[in-house]
């Protein structure tokens, strides 16, 4: 009776103060949303700037890039995220959901950039293969005599007598995720505008294009294997013939079982990827909401370590993590902006 | 066929054999979850062990007293501002002179854990008469190495398919040969916050976390849980509404988790404005998820009293609150208590609800409080299981090892409540 009792008053007792205390007072911490692809890289500048300075070490939340720029929206104020991570960019629909709910200055900062890569295990040679390749392989409907018809692709050399004579079978993530919006952009609508049958619809039907150029077949051959990308370099080991698509960071780890193909000639390594030879990379990004600078204390000189040579330059420590730095320029042009606040023009 | 002399004239032994045979499939049963358990347990087990050693590198460094602490001040407020990193890289290629280029540089840098330089500082702010010194430090090795001194690296391989180049190798075959290079048990693990760098990561953060956000949940379900069951079952008259409540709170005891979270993002996060990715909201939106399981198993622990024990105290002349707390209560509590654990350890494994309340999080310090930032070890297995580096892999198992270990700790404390309270008759 009298523990009942008194845990009782303890959880009331505690529930009230607590509530008093978070309504009342300030966050201290600065709070990361967003793209589970920029999550690596935010956190790591986060454990750093906890470590070297005398704030408290941000909290980083891994929500995909939609779900964070949709919390980051929310509004102003304390109970909102600061910054929010994007392995895409803004798009204008989500300025204006921001503007309408009172986040007007947003500033938006480049980190540098991601490859994605196409790979197989060890065992098997290197593919070699063009995003031409890449799109007819993998598209739902592909053009056959003029025609758009079903895939009847079953394996690679059927798509081109160059390739393997090996069955598709390629692992890649969900719809959800970010890699696979990049992957979709980039190779796949940059493989269907080489067949002019379906340029020329870009200026017709629109609609038609962008449904032929994005969706991804569904008959077996491309199987989503989930967000974990660890686990797509499992089954690639396990299965010589198949391949994978995921960011550049875990083959840069798993280079004793896993190889890239080569797109158009170019290997995804660090060098080709940050060159631009390498066709299918993308760009990461993350935005701050200006109005929070200042506020929750720490964010200026968050903003400051994370744009330091140290993190995000050459040889910095983002680098090693797998990051793709940006050239010289424009690193300057980033720094600039970040020392400045300008906020976002789309 | 079905009468008697037909089955008198079979004998006995068709329904012996049938009894064997079942006895078979029973045994067969066990011995084949058993193996799963055992296989389970043991690949675990066998790539987690790992994660309790660490290597660390015996390395001379002199702090200089010109760039840590100019002014002689020992302020340990003004050691910690010094660049230690410069530090640290002068030390490494004084032990390896031959280290001359740039690339060859690099390769000699990322021997040690990127988090080294915090290791040397902090050591350095603790004992401040290090400074101007040269002394012998033991610093984490980075993960690459520690992977191939665990075995994990192939040196076999050619050198562009390893994250250890043959410099490297060269190097930490000359520190072995020293001595100067050794596995030590990695109390790190089990004291340390979440980091990005495997070598530096622990699960103290997350084991806090965990304890904190069950505490709370604990605090509210289990007083909230029992004085609903026996308000339900002792006081309340058995009617409509009664029936009513009771199917209500069977159908929320199997409603999916994810929709407690929702229901917490809504309510605790967005009207009451409690902070994100605290154990006090994560507390809350599990108590909202065990109290239909705590009803449940209090109610048929109450039931389970009999009521010659009701009987005989009202026969006494206890009115009903003294009959239902000074005599029912106490012999249903043993039941009471195992139904909160096991639904406290069932919170335990939970991440689907803590996703929407911002606790799927990277979170480096220590939660000290219930409004702290904090994750959960589910959370954490599930972010180190998704992380890109090899050292990640050894974590995610051990950290897995620990959750097992939280688990039959709890179902321990269950059955020990029960053997000490529990009143036979």
């Amino acid at each position: 009776m009298t523990i009942k009792n008194s845990m009782l008053t303890l959880a009331a007792a505690t529930l009230t103060a607590t509530v008093a205390n978070s309504s009342a007072s300030a966050r201290d911490q600065i709070n990361i949303v967003g793209s589970s692809t920029v999550f690596p890289f935010a956190t790591t500048v986060a454990e750093r700037f906890g470590k070297n300075t005398e704030f408290k070490t941000p909290v980083v939340e891994s929500t995909g890039s939609g779900g964070g720029l949709k919390l980051f929206c929310a509004g102003t104020g304390t109970n909102t995220p600061d910054i929010t991570n994007a392995s895409r960019r803004i798009k204008t629909s989500e300025v204006e959901l921001c503007a309408k709910n009172g986040v007007k200055d947003i500033v938006e900062v480049k980190v540098g950039y991601d490859g994605i890569v196409l790979s197989n295990s060890r065992k098997s040679d290197v593919l070699e293969i063009d995003v031409k390749d890449i799109f007819l392989a993998l598209a739902k409907d592909v053009p056959v005599d003029g025609k758009m018809v079903p895939n009847p692709y079953k394996m690679w050399s059927d798509v081109n007598s160059a390739l393997p004579k090996v069955k598709i079978e390629v692992l890649g993530p969900p719809p959800t995720s970010g890699t696979r919006d990049a992957f979709v952009e980039l190779a796949m609508e940059g493989g269907c505008k080489t067949i002019d049958m379906i340029k020329a619809m870009k200026n017709t039907d629109k609609k038609a294009y962008k449904a032929y150029c994005h969706t991804i077949r569904e008959d077996g051959m491309f199987v989503e294997a989930g967000e974990n990308d660890n686990l797509i370099v499992q089954k690639l080991e396990a299965n010589p013939v198949a391949f994978g698509i995921f960011g550049y960071s875990f083959l840069d780890q798993n280079s004793d079982k896993v190889q890239g193909a080569k797109v158009g000639g170019n290997a995804p390594t660090f060098e080709n990827i940050s060159s631009g030879d390498y066709p299918v990379s993308r760009s990461l990004y993350f935005y701050v909401k200006k109005a929070h600078v200042g506020v929750v204390p720490g964010i200026a000189e968050f903003l400051a370590e994370f744009t330091s040579e140290d993190a995000f330059g050459e040889d910095g420590y983002l680098a090693e993590k797998g990051l793709i730095p940006m050239p010289e320029g424009e690193m300057e042009k980033v720094v600039d902006a970040v020392k400045n606040l300008t906020p976002l023009s789309m | 066929m079905t009468d008697p002399d037909s089955i008198i004239a079979t004998g006995r032994s068709p329904r012996h054999k049938a009894e064997l045979r079942f006895r078979a499939y029973g045994i067969a049963a066990i011995i084949v979850s058993l193996g799963f358990l055992v296989v389970m347990v043991g690949a675990i087990v066998s790539r987690g062990t790992g994660a309790f050693q660490q290597t660390f590198v015996q390395i001379e460094i002199n702090v200089p007293a010109n760039k840590v602490d100019p002014q002689g001040t020992r302020d340990p407020n003004v050691i910690k501002k010094a660049r230690f990193s410069s530090i640290l890289k002068k030390a490494m290629r004084q032990r390896f002179p031959e280290a001359k280029s740039r690339q060859d540089k690099k390769s000699l840098y990322k021997l040690v854990s990127s988090t080294a330089e915090y290791t040397v500082r902090d050591a350095v702010v603790a004992d401040p008469s290090l400074v101007g010194e040269t002394s012998t430090f033991s610093i984490r090795a980075s993960s690459d190495v520690d992977m191939f001194m665990k075995g994990n690296i192939d040196p076999t391989l050619e050198q562009s398919r390893r994250r250890i180049d043959d410099k490297q190798l060269a190097w930490i075959e000359q520190l072995r040969a020293a001595g100067q290079i050794e596995k030590q048990f990695n109390t790190q693990f089990f004291t340390g916050g979440d980091s990005r760098e495997p070598e530096q990561a622990g699960i103290w953060g997350a084991l806090a976390g965990s304890s904190l956000t069950l505490l709370v949940c604990f605090l509210l379900s289990f007083p909230l849980g029992v004085l609903a069951a026996v308000y339900l079952e002792e006081f309340a008259s058995k009617g409509r509404i009664n029936r009513l409540i009771e199917v209500n709170i069977n159908n929320l005891a199997a409603v999916p988790s994810i929709v407690f979270g929702l229901l917490g993002l809504a309510i605790f996060l967005n009207f009451f404005q409690l902070p994100r990715s605290t154990p006090l909201v994560g507390g809350m939106v599990l108590a909202l998820m065990t109290l239909p399981t705590i009803i449940i198993a209090s109610r048929a622990s109450l039931r389970a009293v009999p009521p010659s024990i009701r009987e005989a105290a009202f026969g006494l002349g206890a009115s009903k609150v003294q009959t239902t707390f000074h005599h029912v209560v106490p012999l249903a509590m043993p039941g009471m208590l195992t139904g909160t654990i096991l639904g406290m350890a069932q919170a335990l494994g939970e991440t689907a609800p803590l996703l929407m309340i911002g606790m799927v999080a990277f979170i480096v310090d220590i939660p000290g409080g219930v409004t702290e930032a904090a994750t959960a070890l589910p959370v954490q297995i599930f972010l180190w299981a998704d992380s890109p580096e090899r050292g990640f892999l050894e974590k995610t198992s051990a950290a897995i090892l620990v959750l097992l270990i939280f688990l039959v700790i709890m179902n321990l404390i269950a059955i020990i409540l029960r053997r000490r309270l529990e009143v036979r008759w």
